[in-house]
């Protein structure tokens, strides 16, 4: 999933200094399962913002409602009834995918991102997420025993280790685990060691982000 | 401001700190009546959202109130609840809101002297920060 944070509480209200009515949505996403912009998260955040604005004697309503996704022109187009009351600014609590449906949906409107969009990745504990995946385009990660040297090498290194390799750990930070390190240890581990060695061609970079913003179209699929 | 009377809304374990308040009222302690006690079936269930509740609806003080670390009838649901405390008084912090409003507290059923004793103690400290800012703005 993708990941996101909050952004901090004084970004926020920078956007909405001086407004009066605020629209705040979620998505049903991403973002509720990452616990950052699902309709609980939505919920506090308004309800911070109104207790900073009657703490300083300030009117602000903020409505709150929540989407089953942001990325979905379908869902986005639910918001029409609300957003003809007249908002002077709706604050998206998905990831950046979300204020640009907004925005493009709305475009009267000032769509303004409460969350930060952090990265593609998963769930170690509840409460911990970890980067997993980097969008290549071109997945290999079956060359590395299913984990990804993209993602979660520093480097992004294609043939490991490099010598910031340390007792597991990568040279970057001890919180960051070496993932060649890993990708060693298991094809050692499984008695595949002999699949490792080979020297990886240099990969196809041709479908990642190098050749601009990227489209899928499916033509079976397209009315 | 000598004369103002602080409400605070206790969120009470019901292994605990809830039989703590039924022990101290058998035992007939007095204590400060500020207090309006909200049952709830183990600290676990506390949510940040009871509290902003409370503190928007006019609450000056908020505390939770927990069995004993390592007592929790659910293994962990106090180590939960003092975790949303402490985030929700850092959020508190950064918009300007006093985090003293809001507390937690550990206790036994059997301690209702030590459950008196940090009712009166909160509510010295609620006393001492004055009324929330929010009750302006709800009387306005």
């Amino acid at each position: 999933m993708i990941i996101c944070e909050r952004k901090p509480i004084d970004e926020i209200k920078s956007f909405i200094d001086g407004k009066k009515k605020v629209l705040l949505v979620g998505c049903r996403g991403c973002v509720t399962v990452c616990n950052a912009g699902g309709t609980k998260e939505v919920e506090i955040l308004a309800a911070l913002l109104r207790l900073d604005a009657q703490k300083d004697g300030k009117e602000l309503t903020v409505d709150e409602f929540t989407l089953e996704r942001q990325c979905d022109p379908e869902y986005v187009d639910e918001l029409a009834d609300l957003v003809s009351k007249g908002y002077d600014a709706i604050l998206s609590m998905a990831c950046s995918v979300g204020p640009q449906f907004l925005s493009r949906r709305y475009p009267k409107e000032r769509v303004y991102p409460s969350l930060n969009t952090c990265f593609i990745g998963g769930a170690l504990a509840h409460g911990v997420w970890a980067e997993h995946c980097q969008a290549c385009g071109n997945c290999v990660i079956h060359i590395y025993g299913g984990l990804c040297p993209v993602s979660r090498c520093s480097k992004s290194i294609m043939n490991g280790p490099c010598g910031g390799s340390s007792n597991g750990v990568c040279e970057i930070s001890k919180e960051v685990e070496c993932v060649w390190h890993l990708i060693a240890s298991k094809f050692m581990d499984e008695g595949r060691l002999a699949e490792f060695a080979p020297i990886q061609p240099i990969k196809d970079w041709s479908k990642s982000r190098d050749g601009g913003p990227r489209k899928i179209v499916r033509e079976e699929l397209v009315k | 401001m000598s004369d103002f009377e602080p409400k605070i809304i206790a969120f009470c374990c019901q292994y605990c700190a809830y039989n703590a308040a039924d022990t101290a009222g058998s035992m007939r302690l007095q204590y400060t009546p500020n207090v309006e006690i909200v049952l709830i079936p183990c600290s676990g269930r506390f949510d940040v959202i009871l509290a902003l509740k409370a503190l928007e609806s006019g609450a000056d003080g908020v505390y939770v109130a927990g069995c004993l670390e390592g007592g929790c009838h659910f293994l962990d649901g106090n180590i939960r609840a003092r975790k949303r405390v402490v985030y929700l008084q850092n959020e508190l912090k950064k918009i300007g809101l006093e985090p003293e409003r809001l507390a937690m507290v550990n206790v036994s059923a059997s301690q209702g002297p030590q459950f008196a004793a940090y009712v009166d103690e909160f509510a010295g400290v609620v006393k001492g920060l004055g009324p929330s800012p929010i009750k302006k703005h709800l009387a306005a």
